[in-house]
């Protein structure tokens, strides 16, 4: 795109919103994104990450804290005027215009006049691939397409931030893959710098450079997707983040790198302390992804039952209870012959290695 | 087409549930209406001699000419002063919250639940010589002697659209809430102001309850016998007082039936006209 723009960076200072209830909605975000940066806002719903991209575009006036594109402090403008680009969830195009029209609907308010305005609604439909749809209606067209739609005229407005709003949740699963890969593509192309809210980690994961996780108003971890899902810095990451099996136990000894952790499963393993410096005897979460746990032969590990053997397609899961009462899940790559466990079988476990499990102090 | 039977069946059993309504209508409204199109092709009161006399009579005739006029005209005044104070009551109704939805539904409502006289003698004491109004300014100096309000166009387009108003704010309220919330943000985040989201987004897509509204305000406006005549008075003569007259004091009843008609293929003319602009622009109900 010859008029790419290098994307501006967006730095979410210090922001607090709080409900006129007083009831906080987000609480001290920081959030320093460089330009042409694809960042995920991810969460539940219901943590904030909403409220958040509202605030970017100026619908909310924060209680604290600033937003900063480029170079500007944007708190005082109006979302009119704060050239942000905002893709909605269910895409809010104006059903009684026409796709053009919709597409041109920005550059008309900047009083661009009417030959430049098609020109350019019909370069952008190009762009989402749709160059034959200028004059229909929004409802003639497919989920897919409005979307592509919408995206169009967010771009045309040459916006120096774009907020997806869980963009592909109203589509099927083969449609939001094609449309994920789309956006990607599109993100590259312009160079501005976006932002993706959603609750769904896999596409958090594969779309964004990096991941902001929030839950209930605060950051948890802001980081690469290799980072939050390796190296969480919390027990609602770690668990929120990819499925993981939470084991509690006691602190034996521990120094900055490794603590040797007591689990009321009944083994000693080695564990990372994850969330900052562990105390001797403290109670611990101790959390291991069912793919980071093996079958051990020897007397390592801890005991568990075999319950259930779940085939599922290229892994092959096993529901271990344990010695202490509480549910393990393990799953291994089906490799060669399906290895399904009889139920009630008696195995050992144990982590493939020390760094795959992590210590968090146990909240109460 | 195999299925062919089974819905015919069930088409015939709708249609004998509507049989009383149609029973009731074919009574009550077809045929005394026919028996009026038949009484107005007379050219004398006893009905005897056909002809289109009547109709001659009231379109040659100034004085008549002018009543339906002023008529017509009244109802586009009352629908417009109803439009414009009642497109900010309902833009304002979706705006907040539940609480003052429900005050203000009951306001809007209200006129609807006290009788149609007792609103229009209401309009009497407040409009009146020694009325609120007037006593007020003249209380406050800004006025000598009393300003005439009743038995003027004034008085009867305000009385009138203060007692019409909610049959123009529910449509528009029901219109205005079926509009995407997520739109006006979308206008304003692509860099619209409040005033062209308004005229390009909200207004458009809130046609449809317009036309609704516009075609029930007016069609009450026009037929108001009650209120034209008590806030109108002797001085201001309206369709349905002349008809009445006609009829009535009279006892004209070829020339009160072609009146009628007259007036209800006026009435129709300007509510397709109403039909025609929401057609012709592009709202939902359009293409």
């Amino acid at each position: 795109m010859a008029d790419a723009q290098g994307g501006r960076s967006l730095v979410v200072d210090a922001v607090t919103h709080r409900y006129p209830s007083g009831a906080l909605a987000v609480e001290n975000i920081n959030l320093d994104i460089k330009g042409g940066e694809i960042i995920a806002l991810l969460g539940p719903s219901g943590c904030g990450k909403t409220t958040l991209l509202r605030i970017i575009a100026g619908f909310i006036a924060q209680t604290q804290g600033r937003i900063i594109i480029g170079d500007d402090i944007v708190d005082a403008l109006p979302p009119n005027r704060r050239a942000v680009g905002i893709v909605f969830q269910n895409y809010a195009l104006f059903p009684h215009l026409s796709i053009s029209e919709n597409v041109a609907y920005g550059l008309a308010a900047r009083g661009i006049d009417k030959a430049t305005r098609q020109r350019e609604a019909q370069r952008l439909l190009d762009l989402v691939q749709l160059p034959t749809m200028s004059e229909r209606l929004p409802r003639q067209l497919s989920g897919g397409q409005q979307q592509r739609v919408a995206l169009a005229r967010a771009l045309a407005i040459k916006p120096s931030i774009l907020l997806l709003d869980e963009p592909f949740a109203a589509l099927d699963k083969n449609l939001r893959l094609d449309m994920q890969i789309e956006v990607k593509r599109l993100q590259r192309v312009s160079g501005i710098t976006t932002l993706i809210v959603t609750h769904d980690q896999e596409e958090a994961l594969s779309m964004a450079d990096r991941v902001a996780v929030l839950s209930h108003g605060k950051l948890e971890q802001f980081g690469s997707p290799s980072d939050v899902y390796d190296r969480p810095q919390t027990l609602f990451v770690n668990t929120f983040v990819g499925a993981s099996n939470r084991m509690p136990g006691v602190v034996v000894s521990a120094d900055r790198t490794a603590a040797k952790v007591r689990l009321d499963a009944g083994a000693e393993i080695i564990a990372r302390p994850a969330g900052g410096a562990l105390a001797e005897g403290g109670r611990v979460t101790v959390c291991i992804r069912p793919e980071h746990l093996q079958f051990v032969g020897d007397e390592t590990g801890f005991a568990g039952v075999v319950g259930m053997s779940l085939p599922l397609g290229a892994t092959v899961v096993h529901e271990v209870t344990t010695a202490d009462g509480s549910g393990v899940k393990i799953s291994q790559a089906r490799i060669g012959e399906t290895r399904t466990l009889e139920s009630g079988a008696a195995v050992r476990l144990a982590p493939l290695a020390p760094s795959l499990a992590n210590a968090f102090p146990a909240t109460l | 087409m195999g299925a062919a039977p089974a819905s015919r069946d069930v088409t015939s059993y709708r249609m004998g549930l509507a049989a009383p309504l149609a029973l009731f209508f074919l009574v009550f409204f077809v045929a005394p209406l026919l028996q009026l199109l038949w009484l107005s092709l007379h050219n004398d009161t006893a009905a005897v001699h056909w002809g289109l006399g009547q109709y001659l009579q009231f379109l040659t005739d100034p004085f008549s000419l002018s009543v339906l006029g002023s008529t017509l005209l009244l109802g586009a005044e009352v629908t417009a002063v109803c439009l414009v104070l009642g497109f900010p009551i309902a833009w304002f109704y979706q705006r907040v919250g539940p609480r003052l939805q429900t005050i203000i539904i009951l306001i809007v409502l209200l006129p609807l639940l006290t009788s149609v006289v007792v609103r229009t003698f209401a309009w009497i004491v407040i409009l009146g010589r020694q009325g609120i109004i007037n006593a007020t300014l003249q209380s406050l100096g800004i006025i000598d002697t009393p300003i005439k309000l009743l038995y003027t166009q004034f008085g009867v387009v305000i009385a009138l659209a203060q007692v019409q108003m909610p049959l123009m704010t529910l449509p528009l309220i029901t219109a205005l809430g079926r509009i995407d919330s997520n739109l006006d943000d979308a206008s304003c985040s692509l860099g619209a102001g409040s005033w062209r989201t308004f005229f390009k987004i909200v207004l458009p897509l809130s046609l449809p309850g317009v036309i609704a509204g516009c075609t029930l305000t007016y069609a009450a406006a026009i037929t108001a016998f009650i209120t034209q005549s008590l806030i109108g008075g002797g001085q201001m003569l309206f369709m349905p007082m002349y008809l009445y007259q006609q009829a009535s004091t009279l006892q004209n009843w070829p020339f009160a039936s072609a009146i009628s008609i007259i007036f209800l293929l006026a009435v129709l003319a300007v509510v397709s006209v109403f039909t025609t602009l929401g057609r012709l622009s592009r709202g939902y109900g359009g293409a």
